[in-house]
């Protein structure tokens, strides 16, 4: 007995006299599907919004960590000799003697007076290529064409544990830009250096070091992220063929247990008086994933409750300033002292302002990590599987007095000298906090428990609307979905063909964007209708609108679950604007009794048709975040060139499953309804 | 204060012993090459004193004991420990060595070629190897899981993790020529302390009480920056036992222009130990400092003898413990008169190893081999028909699953043929939980070869959950592999006029060798705090799938429909009908039609949505009234 006939019999007695209780749990929701779809969309919405509510505060995790339980020893000692260097790097940048070669000479050669292994590592710009078959690999391990190009020269320093095993290693970051070594930010980018070596002294002296400290004083001409990626390459993926100088001088130190990217960052002109440094903290990785939450914990903890710095992380200013938002602080308090009104146990009232505050940052947080592109040089480690994270310190007072140089090099040295001991006394592996997780403050964290809510509330009747409009055909054939099947393959076979067409069009070189743009769309719209062509028009006899929904919105909700897995966040921002869209479409020409709800229906269904457009879905999302003014459609190329060229899975997304959805909710628009 | 004044008794007593017996041994011939045997149990203490290039000292405690082949007193010694030659009976050892490292010894700048650092370099943990004097391998085999577990009752150790036959394995020549006799472990994570050296300092007759062992206060030499203490012994027929106990230690002095022993030891040396026969001091200045020595160094304190080892490698001062006292104690001061920057002798090839690629799933080890050319040119040459010889012991434990057949070595940035290279080669994989992997491989290099690299690929295999050592999340460990130069002899011959088992062994033919680093190989790792999770959610999915696939298999549609049919015309059970009653009811159904409307007809209605808000806002509000009143 063939059991899918069974199992459709099963199907068709489920709401028969006496079946199972999940089954007819099942035609209940079925049945009421509008009312389920509506309430677990609101809910859903409701979910997001409530989200800063539900941060709870951060805490270290992992005892070994200990924090703050020696007292810093880096000395004025230690600053003033980082301060000579500063001076030193300033002096050669003001000569203008090839700054880009005497600098590395400079840094290598106070290295080497503390004792420290030290070796030039040299590397050119990698080729922004598109490489649709790399997306999830690491980076593809090409050799390394130094001949004609020019390259970028980072200095690195190791200093061994004195009673270490060499098994593994701390990375400290410390990126300058030779290129504008005598431009504005110049102090800046040299302290960041000073910042380094200060702490590198202390180190070279310590006693208690279980981990090897490499010190990578990158160069950032091509980016910062550049520098660091291509050692971190070097590093794990060595290239034994060709030229074997590089390789030979090329010293590693073991597993890297965690990295620490800073940079010192002189801000002009502030918007508002600080009386504290700031430490700005930069944590997501390519595709959303994040260091370990213990990680940020212990460089929060040093900085605020040690060091007295002030710490930050991305927000959206514009956000913060948004009456919508503001009103919904307002109620949110409203709500939530009524509650406690209720029952005094339930503690979930917020201030407006700091909800307010709250969202603008969880904003920040899920687009930073839905774009899937990283923040900083940290990204790089990532890649590896190694935590870190970037901290931008920018001082209170001017670099260029030396004084209070001396104090913020002394302050912020402290800060990196307690993250260093912290993660040198661990003995395993970053592994007991959360890594999944969206920042509401830079000591507040939603975890993935509960962001996990409103994207189950927004899938959820997905399937249930699916099942719904197969059961309400007419036609009773338990094969009837085969015929929608294939302007749903013609669909998705169109979107790869677009996925892969601006890798050829990358190949044609030197032209602008708007032209790669229009070319890109003409080549798609061609493709388009050359498959329509071969495997002929959508609106075949069979093809009922009930049964070309049914079939997108399933398979809409397998893309979006694949994507929540590999990006939750894309998935999230997806799933806001793909939902809808699932749940209203209706054919213009279908008949209905109600002529107001029908005519509210088109209205939503021509203006989701037109923002459902990955072009404007793109242009809309960037609009909500940094304001309408800068956003243009003809920027698209452009933004999604910035996507592929970070091999971020958000591109994938929208090509691979946003496009499609739209695709057939435009079929679905304009089907005939014979 | 009675303990000491006892212990000085029974020292009183054993050194009365020791006078009062004959003695048979000549002591005018002061020649290794004589070798007479032994008719009594002698002990000497030696240091050795060595200034390093980066103003750290190397300090290294030789001490010998040895015994006749059959004690004219039977089963009784008199300075030979008891325990060791028991051990050496038992389990019928030829040669057995021990040792306990921590830290790395520094083969760029402490040296790497040199009789002394080829024999301190040794891989961090615990490294045991033994040769055994039993025909078959199963007898070896158990004698040596015997081994480990005395040995680790001796040396307050986990040295009986050596036991499992996962971690031990049996090298045919890449470690040590042998007829398969020799067994080979290591224990790259055992940390090392102060209960590992007690023990060790027990098998000295004087233990730290007296002589040269009364230097090693416990703050001041693991302070050290290395610190690798060793048992070795071998027993034949012709010499008895002889076990060698060193211990070497890197310190940093203070101040790093000047130093002396008793700013090293926070102790002073007041004498010897009196049932030692010879008690020795040595400072060692390596050639290329002593050239220009009288510039750089300064020595304060008068050496007893000064020699010169026969190339001019080195130099040594003789100080003899026997002339001083706690009136004038022995204390070598050194002061650098100018800071300078010098490298000692280098291995051919320097070699290092490092783990490739990232994620849980494959990686591949390296080993890259780089020439040490510009510090020792007059060991080469250029010629086309020479070769230097490479020989590479590596153990990789099973969970690290290599592939052997991946092997590529690159010569000089080009990719070699591997039967070009390799001119012998051992492979012994590893089989799952059963017997680690094994390689031992001798290479051939073009002697003008600057660098040379071999990767092999790897998976990581998964562990029983069981089998996880509680800090799992912190990676496993690949213990060092072992990179020999068989045709590279470290040996230093030194006048005969020194009689010291300590300098007599740097004259043996010592084969260059070094240890490259331990690796860390990240595993993936379970979530031990949530077995309960994952338990729950296993069976949950497996109840899912078993549950629907039974029903699907067992289920006869046919019949069921017929059942239900005659079921439907009898009554239905109590709590159905009364629900059913209750829903038409409140729906205002009746019951006929009730049956057949069951699917088109909604049950939640809107009336009954109201009614069940309607219940939940009077709810409320009387929680919220009462709270307030």
């Amino acid at each position: 007995m063939e059991v899918a006939e069974v199992e459709a019999e099963v199907e068709k007695k489920a709401t028969a006299t006496r079946s199972r209780l999940i089954v007819r749990l099942a035609a209940l929701l079925v049945s009421h599907s509008t009312l389920v779809s509506v309430v677990c969309c609101l809910a859903g919405l409701i979910a997001l919004l409530v989200l800063p509510l539900l941060a709870k505060n951060t805490y270290i995790s992992e005892n070994a960590l200990l924090p703050g339980s020696a007292n810093p020893v880096l000395s004025y000692q230690h600053v003033t000799q980082a301060n000579n260097l500063i001076m030193d790097i300033m002096s050669i940048a003001d000569d203008k003697q090839a700054p880009d070669i005497e600098i590395p000479k400079l840094i290598a050669k106070y290295m080497e007076i503390l004792g420290a292994e030290t070796y030039h590592h040299k590397f050119s710009q990698p080729q922004n290529q598109f490489h649709p078959l790399y997306f999830f690999s690491s980076s593809p391990n090409s050799p390394p064409t130094l001949a004609n190009l020019s390259y970028g020269t980072s200095t690195v320093g190791i200093i061994r544990a004195p009673r270490g095993d060499g098994k593994e290693a701390i990375v400290l970051v410390s990126p300058y830009n030779t290129q504008n070594a005598g431009g504005i930010d110049a102090s800046a980018s040299a302290s960041s250096i000073g910042l380094a070596f200060s702490v590198f002294s202390l180190l070279s002296r310590a006693t208690w070091l279980a981990k090897d400290i490499i010190w990578v004083a990158s160069d950032s001409r091509f980016g910062d992220h550049t520098s660091v990626s291509a050692w971190l390459n070097d590093y794990h993926n060595p290239n034994f063929i060709g030229d074997a100088s590089s390789t030979r001088i090329f010293k590693r130190a073991g597993t890297m247990a965690c990295g620490i990217v800073f940079k010192v960052v002189e801000k002009e002109r502030r918007e508002k008086y600080e009386d504290r440094d700031v430490v700005t903290l930069y944590a997501e990785a390519s595709n959303g994933q994040m260091p370990n939450l213990d990680l940020l914990n212990v460089v929060h903890y040093l900085a605020v409750h040690r060091q007295g710095i002030r710490v930050r992380i991305g927000m959206f200013g514009g956000l913060v300033k948004s009456h919508l938002v503001r009103v919904l602080g307002e109620v949110m308090q409203q709500v939530g002292r009524f509650a406690r009104s209720l029952n005094p146990d339930w503690r979930f009232e917020m201030p407006s302002s700091e909800y307010v505050e709250g969202t603008a940052t969880l904003a920040s947080s899920i687009y930073s990590q839905a774009l899937g592109v990283p923040t900083g040089p940290h990204g790089a480690f990532r890649d590896y599987q190694v935590d870190a994270v970037t901290l931008e310190l920018s001082p209170r007072f001017s670099l260029k007095n030396e004084h209070t140089r001396l104090a913020f090099l002394l302050k912020g040295g402290r800060l990196i000298e307690g993250t260093v001991r912290s993660v040198n006394n661990l003995l395993e592996k970053f592994h007991q906090s959360f890594f999944l997780y969206f920042l509401t403050a830079p000591n507040k964290f939603v975890s993935v428990g509960v962001y996990m809510i409103p994207f189950a509330f927004l899938v959820a009747p997905l399937p249930i609307i699916a099942a719904s409009l197969f059961n309400l055909t007419s036609n009773r054939n338990p094969w009837r979905w085969l015929h929608t099947a294939k302007p749903l393959l013609i669909t998705h076979t169109w979107s790869v063909v677009v996925t892969l067409l601006p890798f050829y069009i990358s190949k044609i070189s030197d032209l602008p964007s708007t032209h790669c743009m229009l070319t890109w769309a003409g080549g798609s719209l061609m493709a388009l209708v050359i498959l329509y062509i071969v495997f002929g028009s959508p609106y075949s006899k069979h093809v009922e609108w009930r049964l070309l929904k049914a079939v997108m919105i399933a398979s809409v909700s397998i893309g979006l679950c694949l994507m929540s897995i590999i990006n939750f966040a894309t998935a999230q921002i997806g799933a806001l604007f793909v939902v809808p869209m699932c749940l209203f479409a209706l054919p213009i020409r279908v008949k209905t009794n109600n002529s107001l709800i029908r005519s509210m229906v088109m209205t939503c269904n021509l203006v989701m048709a037109v923002l459902g457009f990955p072009v404007t879905a793109v242009a809309l999302m960037q609009g909500v975040i940094k304001g309408f003014g800068t956003v243009s459609i003809l920027e698209f190329w452009d933004s999604m060139k910035f996507l592929w060229g970070w091999n971020s899975a958000t591109y994938l997304y929208l090509v691979l499953v946003h496009l499609p959805c739209w695709l057939l909710f435009l079929h679905i628009l304009f089907h005939p309804c014979r | 204060m009675a303990s000491h004044t006892f212990l000085s008794l029974l020292l009183f007593y054993l050194y009365s012993f020791h006078l009062l017996r004959p003695i048979y041994c000549s002591f005018g011939s002061n020649g290794f090459e004589t070798t007479s045997v032994p008719k009594e149990e002698e002990f000497s203490e030696e240091l050795l004193l060595k200034p390093l290039p980066d103003y750290k000292v190397l300090a290294h405690f030789h001490f010998t004991s040895t015994s006749p082949p059959s004690s004219s007193n039977g089963k009784h010694h008199h300075l030979f420990p008891k325990s060791i030659a028991q051990l050496v009976k038992k389990y019928k050892i030829r040669e057995l060595e021990l040792s306990f490292t921590q830290g790395r010894w520094n083969y760029d700048r402490w040296g790497a070629s040199d009789p002394l650092s080829t024999a301190n370099g040794k891989p961090p943990g615990v490294e045991l190897w033994a040769l055994f004097d039993i025909p078959t391998k199963e007898e070896i085999d158990a004698t040596w899981r015997n081994l480990t577990h005395s040995l680790s009752g001796l040396f307050c150790a986990s040295i009986n993790f050596l036991e499992s036959s996962t971690s031990y394995s049996a090298p045919l020549w890449g470690f040590l020529p042998n007829n398969g006799d020799l067994r080979y472990g290591a224990l790259p994570r055992e940390a090392v302390c102060t209960e590992n050296l007690t023990p060790w300092l027990k098998l000295l007759p004087c233990r730290d009480k007296a002589g040269i062992a009364s230097l090693l206060d416990r703050p001041s030499i693991y302070r050290g920056h290395y610190h690798s203490q060793r048992l070795k012994l071998r027993s034949d027929g012709l010499n008895g036992i002889v076990i060698e106990q060193t211990l070497s230690v890197v310190l940093q002095p203070i101040d790093r222009t000047s130093w002396s022993m008793h700013q090293l030891f926070k102790k002073s040396l007041t004498g010897k130990c009196a049932l030692a026969k010879s008690s020795k001091v040595f400072l060692e200045i390596e050639g290329t400092l002593v050239s220009q020595n009288e510039n750089i160094l300064e020595l304060v304190g008068e050496a007893d003898m000064v020699t010169n080892d026969q190339r001019d490698h080195s130099t040594i001062y003789q100080y003899n413990v026997e002339r001083y006292s706690e009136h004038e104690a022995l204390d070598i001061r050194v002061n650098w008169k100018k800071l300078l920057q010098v490298s000692f002798l280098q291995a051919p090839l320097h070699a290092s190893r490092f783990l490739m690629g990232s994620g849980n799933e494959r990686g591949s080890i390296a080993i890259s081999l780089q020439s040490a050319r510009n510090s020792t040119k007059g060991l080469y040459d250029n010629s086309k028909n020479c070769f230097t010889r490479v020989v590479i012991f590596q153990v990789v434990p099973w969970y690290v699953k290599v592939y052997y057949h991946t092997l590529r070595i690159y010569v000089d940035g080009a990719i070699r043929d591997a039967k070009d290279v390799v001119e012998k080669i051992n492979v012994a994989p590893s089989e799952d939980k059963v017997s680690p992997g094994t390689l031992e491989m001798m290479l051939q290099f073009p002697c003008g070869m600057m660098s040379a690299a071999l990767t092999l690929d790897f998976d990581k295999g998964f562990l029983h959950i069981d089998e996880y050592p509680p800090d799992a999340n912190q990676g496993f460990d690949i213990p060092s592999a072992l990179v020999s130069f068989p045709d590279f002899i470290s040996r230093r011959i030194y006048p005969d006029s020194i009689s010291s088992p300590l300098l007599q062994s740097y004259k043996g033919r010592n084969i260059v060798k070094s240890y490259t680093e331990v690796l860390l190989v990240p595993l993936t790792t379970p979530d031990f705090s949530m077995p309960y999770n994952v338990i729950t959610f296993t069976c949950t999915v497996l109840a899912l799938y078993f549950g629907s696939m039974v029903n699907v298999l067992r289920r006869r549609v046919s019949e069921e429909e017929r059942l239900a049919k005659s079921k439907d015309k009898r009554k239905p059970g109590l709590i159905p009908l009364l629900i059913s009653k209750i829903s038409n009811k409140v729906r205002g159904i009746k019951e006929d039609s009730a049956n057949q409307s069951q699917s088109s007809q909604p049950i939640l209605g809107p009336k009954v949505v109201f009614k069940v808000v309607l219940i939940a806002l009077i709810a409320v509000l009387g929680h919220y009234i009462f709270n307030s009143s």
